[in-house]
């Protein structure tokens, strides 16, 4: 401690404690990214009202739902899914559509799904796109899941589609795990995943998104995709990739090159940071009204004949 | 992110949430082998058995875990949730590597002699 500045070594901790609170609690964090590299930009809590670049469209990603999860810290899942579809139908300007990063349910049981179902019909947005995770597949290797939240006809469940000059890829990494292994891909799917993108120019814009997460974000917790690099390779030609996935209830992310990777919070409960505790379990100790700041929904933003995708991370409080 | 979590600690009131963590009431059961499922791994996570032993699982964690036989040595579980118990029977003898195919790192195996 230096007497000189007695002053500001009292006051800077609150206020910076008080920053710190701002930029977990308020609307989170807003990543631009320009060249591959990502840039963090902090919004207050008055983060909604905060104007938008001009946008050619938005999405939003949801991820880890788990209906039928009711313990700490979350015993009503429901209603947090709930309150982030009604913060998505707030949202100043309308998604197109909604991605669903997997483990929309807890135990693949045909009422979780229905609810899932349900819920989901609230939201204000074309669509909602799926891909499951591994608690989705549990007992039928995502028999029931792909039954109702299905897209195409691909044996697999793996798909695409194009919207406003992005390519989006619907990637399955939960299927034929192996023991001691991490999320796969297999040799089917990294075929069709080849002969989806030869079509497609350089400067095309990658949206990929799968429920693992497809770097080696923590493999000792299973976080990690084992063939992800097969993918990826792939995709090394295009100027603009960006990975989104689930899994891992908090956002995380990585640049590697032209590809930047992007884990999303859950809806329903946050698990701890890679190694940070035991085990990869929920984080239970959360007064009540904390668990609001750890879960919520992501916003991402493509400006049309721009590089950058702007993701914007809110929490529910 | 890292930096991002502990000021979400920071954020906490310094009231501690009570959580006991109360796995299933152990009741006595029949005869046999027990493979306790805790803390993301299965304990013990090597077992030597006679043959016609029945193993019986037990998940103690708060998150659900399954027991899938790799190579379909023996019938795999259904989704175990805390406290559910799952009992096999290893009628020959060989080496049975299993796994939980929602967290794919935790394996173990049974030994039938
Ligand atoms: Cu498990």
């Amino acid at each position: 401690m230096n007497d000189d500045h007695r002053d500001d070594n009292t006051r800077t901790p609150s206020r910076r404690r008080f920053l710190e609170c701002m930029a977990w609690a308020g609307a989170g964090a807003l990543w631009m990214v320009q060249g591959g590299v990502a840039q963090a930009r902090l919004l207050g809590a008055a983060g909604d009202g905060t104007p938008a670049p001009a946008a050619s469209f938005g999405f939003v990603q949801i991820s880890d739902s788990h209906l039928g999860f009711h313990k700490a810290p979350n015993p009503d899942p429901v209603r947090s899914l709930r309150e982030t579809i009604a913060r998505i139908n707030a949202l100043p300007q309308r998604p197109d559509f909604i991605l669903h990063t997997g483990d929309l349910t807890h135990l693949s049981k045909p009422e979780e799904f229905d609810t899932v179902a349900e819920l989901l019909k609230e939201a204000k947005t074309g669509q909602v796109f799926y891909v499951p995770g591994e608690h989705d597949v549990i007992g039928d290797n995502g028999k029931a899941f792909f039954a109702r939240f299905g897209h195409g006809a691909n044996g697999g469940g793996w798909y695409s589609f194009d919207h406003g000059g992005v390519h989006f890829v619907a990637l399955i990494n939960v299927l034929n795990l192996q023991p001691g292994g991490l999320g796969f891909l297999g040799a089917d799917q990294l075929a069709w995943l080849k002969r989806d993108l030869a079509g497609l120019s350089d400067s095309t814009p990658i949206v990929l998104f799968a429920h693992m997460p497809m770097w080696s974000l923590y493999p000792a917790w299973g976080w990690g995709t084992q063939d992800a690099a097969e993918a990826l390779a792939l995709l090394k030609r295009f100027g603009s990739v960006t990975v989104l996935n689930g899994h891992v209830h908090q956002i995380q992310q990585q640049v590697e090159g032209q590809v930047t990777f992007y884990t999303a919070r859950s809806t329903a409960y946050p698990q701890p940071p890679p190694g940070a505790a035991a085990t990869p379990g929920p984080l239970q100790d959360l007064p009540a009204g904390d668990l609001r700041h750890a879960i919520g929904l992501r916003e991402v933003r493509h400006v049309r004949g721009a590089q950058p995708i702007a993701v914007t991370d809110r929490a529910l409080d | 992110m890292l930096r991002t979590f502990f000021s979400f600690l920071l954020c906490l009131p310094l009231a501690a949430a009570v959580h006991a963590a109360s796995p299933g009431a152990t009741t006595a059961h029949r005869d046999g082998y027990q493979v306790d499922i805790h803390e993301f791994r299965f304990q013990p996570a090597q077992l030597v058995v006679p043959a016609g032993a029945h193993v019986t699982w037990t998940n103690r964690d708060e998150e659900p875990h399954i027991v899938v036989s790799a190579g379909n040595g023996f019938a795999s579980s259904p989704a175990l949730d805390t406290g559910d118990r799952y009992t096999a029977t290893f009628a020959k003898p060989g080496t049975y590597t299993y796994f939980c195919s929602i967290h794919p790192q935790m394996v173990g195996t049974i030994v039938v002699k």
